[in-house]
């Protein structure tokens, strides 16, 4: 028995368990000492919060920060020796490497969880009528679909930039290695709270949580909103801890444009996520007190106005689709000329264009409410600034075309995923300015043509760029290269399984197939369309299998790697053993030149500092 | 280099790493101010609650007496003076307490309204509510400070609690510079 307690995340389930019971069991005393009987939601609400509190006190998350409180000294972060080995990953760790496996692992996690909701519905909807969910659990299934995938999404942008960008800057580790550990852990408790929402009576409002629906929703609604609060906690402290590193830990001599593109693309989408983040939060916590205390911020016969929610829900939402893909073309920037040999075309205006696509993703949040009866004169506006997304993201299109023009091309197995990422991508861009313009987003709204052009954008813009990014650095995590032959099969079943299931999607929204719907009307001629999506569908899910039986067989059986296995010129690959050791750089590294020079003869980006004397 | 010194300069690229860390961690907050600001604003839009102006002005003038002693404690501690450095985190402390008891126990109670009684009674609630939990936040965060001030654990060198203790207060303070007009004096009743 001891030796399961000695797993942090046991200890932290078992304190999750206890937080939850206490928080019923404080509410429910609450009201019996005033007199009120037991009433199940504000007691779940608090157990679920208490619950989260519970898993970080169990795991230790606080332990160091209450030693502060009482004025007693800890470790250095960077004098800290973790014992090798498998066991830290499923505990308290600060190697920010471990806490970048740590997210991966959350985020595939979360990624099968969330597909299986679609793989469930998709197969409903095959045919007309109800075959085998019932309408709540359908429409339950709708919104984890979507919260899961989304929480999944930060999980993986998290697992991507936390892993890389210390390697790829130079720095030892993360600037607050504490707080990253918590941030994670954080997120643990809150994914099982948002899984708990199906067992609470599910929700039917989809992922929006749009009240007065909302409102009046099963209680799985605020398992729902107490997730999201503390998920967004967790990427909020992220992207602080992001910011700080990327601005203060980089090596001597990388200037903020000798910068690999990835972390300008951090950069970025932590400036996003730091910000806009906190409004996803309030606008939730309002709907939940308003369930709570009865305060009507969005009921209309007590004054309040459900439009306002739809502003504060898209001020952090549409925003969040720029934090899911700003590090996915990050990725794509960052490891095509790997692949292609070549430097980088126009790293700077690259590098700008990350910033350019945050800073106008802030200002274009109410295309999504063109229907919503918000003023109309902001209509106009509010599609111009979104039509202007197109043209930072234009700039990335043409560097990747530019750079691959004339290159000498690996296809190896990331190289495909960065193919079919730009491919995919621009898919999903170009279905996006009918969507944002206010004449044709009239009859587009709400329809399965938004679906399409939603999944294209996350999977050029996330899972492809994901894929390249797991199989790109994987050697440097275990020492090991994944397979390529399964790497191939994974890759020539997603693309055309994605294509035509999004394709597929796109069509049958424009002949009139509504979102979020359980059942359609036979007279409207597409369900041969919703088969083929499901099958499709199907083989998407399949790919994603190889692609976990691969990555876990050849942690124990792939080829074993010690070189720079990709001839990378970043200094993880040249400079770095392979797997990568604790504390990254054992002696210091001076950047000397550009990161991209790849095929330029006498180019050269880092050097290894003799170590300091006295050290 | 030597050790004190190479140490000296490991402590400021931290206290560095640290301030910029506050910093950010302060625009994030602010973004949720700004979020019930234009909850306040949209839903009220040029009306106002009705509250009792007096005490509004009382609580405002002790927060931003409050202020001064955190900044006073800050800068008592760096020139190496410990008794005024805890004499002003006390009274710092137990102004905020006051504040405190001003909105949540007198305004709380002698508001014609309840949270559940309109759209003026939730953004009441809501606003003076989220800044009273950063107000308590702080305090216990001055409590902290206090506590390991009497034991001797700041230096004139080392003080990056009391610092971020007394920045995050100015923050909490400003936030209350906005919501006070937007709830007192802005609109008609």
């Amino acid at each position: 028995m001891k030796g399961i307690f000695s797993y942090g995340i046991v200890r932290g389930l078992i304190g999750q368990i206890v937080g939850w019971a206490a928080g019923i069991g404080l509410v429910t005393g609450i009201r019996a000492l005033m007199g009120l009987a037991y009433k199940a939601e504000p007691a779940w609400v608090v157990g679920a919060a208490f619950g989260v509190i519970g898993f970080l006190i169990g795991i230790g998350a606080f332990r160091d920060w209450f030693a502060w409180a009482k004025g007693e000294e800890t470790p250095d972060p960077e004098e800290i020796q973790e014992e090798p080995g498998v066991k830290r990953y499923f505990g308290f760790s600060l190697d920010h490497k471990v806490i970048g496996v740590q997210y991966a692992f959350l985020s595939l996690f979360l990624l099968v969880v969330g597909g299986s909701f679609a793989l469930i519905f998709r197969v409903e909807l095959v045919q007309t009528g109800m075959q085998w969910v019932s309408l709540n659990f359908f429409n339950t299934l709708i919104g984890m679909h979507g919260m899961t995938l989304i929480v999944s999404i930060l999980m993986g942008i998290s697992a991507m930039s936390n892993y890389a960008v210390p390697l790829l800057i130079g720095a030892r580790d993360m600037a607050f290695p504490r707080l990253n550990a918590f941030s994670f852990w954080l997120a643990v408790p809150a994914s099982l709270v948002l899984v708990s929402a199906i067992f609470t009576g599910g929700f039917d409002t989809g992922w929006t949580g749009y009240p007065p629906l909302s409102l009046r929703a099963p209680m799985g609604m605020q398992m729902f909103f107490v997730a999201v609060f503390f998920a967004g906690w967790s990427s909020i402290l992220g992207a602080l801890n992001l910011i700080v590193t990327i601005l203060r830990m980089r090596a001597p001599g990388m200037n903020m444009f000798r910068m690999p593109i990835f972390a300008w693309a951090t950069l970025a989408t932590s400036i996003i996520a730091l910000t806009a983040t906190q409004l996803i939060g309030t606008s939730f916590q309002m709907v939940s007190f308003e369930r709570l205390f009865g305060m009507g911020f969005f009921d209309a016969t007590k004054g309040g106005n459900p439009i306002l929610f739809q502003h504060l829900f898209w001020f952090y939402s549409h925003p969040a689709v720029y934090i899911f893909v700003l590090p996915g073309l990050g990725i794509i920037s960052e490891l095509l000329p790997v692949f292609v040999r070549k430097p980088l075309f126009g790293y700077k205006w690259v590098a700008m264009s990350s910033l350019g696509i945050a800073l106008v993703g802030f200002l274009v949040w109410a295309h999504h409410m063109f229907t919503s009866g918000m003023e109309e004169y902001l209509r106009v506006p509010f599609m111009y600034s979104t039509l202007l997304v197109a043209v930072p993201t234009g700039i990335k299109f043409f560097s990747w075309v530019a750079t691959m023009w004339m290159g000498r091309i690996r296809f190896q197995v990331p190289m495909l995923f960065l193919i079919g990422a730009i491919i995919v991508f621009l898919i999903g861009g170009l279905s996006g300015p009918p969507l944002g313009t206010v004449s044709t987003n009239l009859h587009m709204h709400d329809s399965y043509f938004v679906v399409g052009h939603f999944h294209a954008t996350m999977f050029g813009g996330f899972i492809f760029p994901l894929f390249a990014a797991v199989y790109y650095w994987y050697p440097k995590v275990t020492g090991r290269k994944m397979n390529d032959l399964l790497g191939k099969i994974h890759f020539y079943l997603l693309t055309p399984g994605f294509l035509i299931m999004s394709f597929g999607q796109m069509q049958v929204g424009l002949l009139g197939m509504r979102r979020r719907i359980a059942d359609y009307d036979p007279a409207q001629g597409f369900e041969t369309a919703h088969l083929i999506i499901t099958i499709a569908g199907f083989m998407v899910a399949l790919s994603v299998l190889i692609f976990l039986i691969n990555m876990f067989v050849s942690a124990k059986r792939g080829e074993v790697v010690t070189e720079n296995v990709w001839q990378s010129r970043s200094p993880e690959w040249t400079v770095l053993p392979t797997p990568a050791p604790m504390h990254n750089y054992p002696q210091p590294i001076r950047v000397v030149g550009d990161p991209y020079d790849y095929g330029l003869k006498g180019a050269r980006y880092v050097e290894v500092l003799p170590q300091q004397a006295g050290d | 280099m030597t050790a004190p010194e190479a140490a000296l300069t490991t402590y400021r690229q931290k206290l560095a790493n640290n301030r910029l860390g506050l910093w950010l961690f302060i625009l994030s907050d602010s973004f949720v101010f700004a979020a019930l600001l234009v909850t306040r604003f949209y839903l009220l839009g040029d009306k106002r609650p009705h509250l009792e102006q007096e005490l509004g002005l009382i609580v405002t003038s002790v927060l931003l007496i409050s202020s001064f002693f955190a900044n006073r404690a800050e800068v008592q501690i760096s020139k190496g003076n410990r008794k005024g450095f805890l004499t002003s985190i006390l009274i710092t402390m137990l102004l905020g307490i006051a504040f405190l008891v001003g909105v949540v126990g007198f305004e709380w109670r002698l508001a014609p309204f309840g949270p559940a009684d309109g759209v003026e009674g939730a953004v009441f609630f809501m606003m003076t509510g989220m800044h009273a939990f950063h107000v308590l936040t702080g305090v216990i965060f001055l409590l902290i400070v206090f506590r390991n001030g009497l034991k001797g654990h700041y230096s004139p060198e080392k003080h990056w609690a009391v610092e971020a203790a007394a920045n995050y207060w100015h923050f909490v303070d400003v936030v209350w510079i906005f919501f006070y007009p937007a709830l007192y004096l802005i609109g008609s009743l």
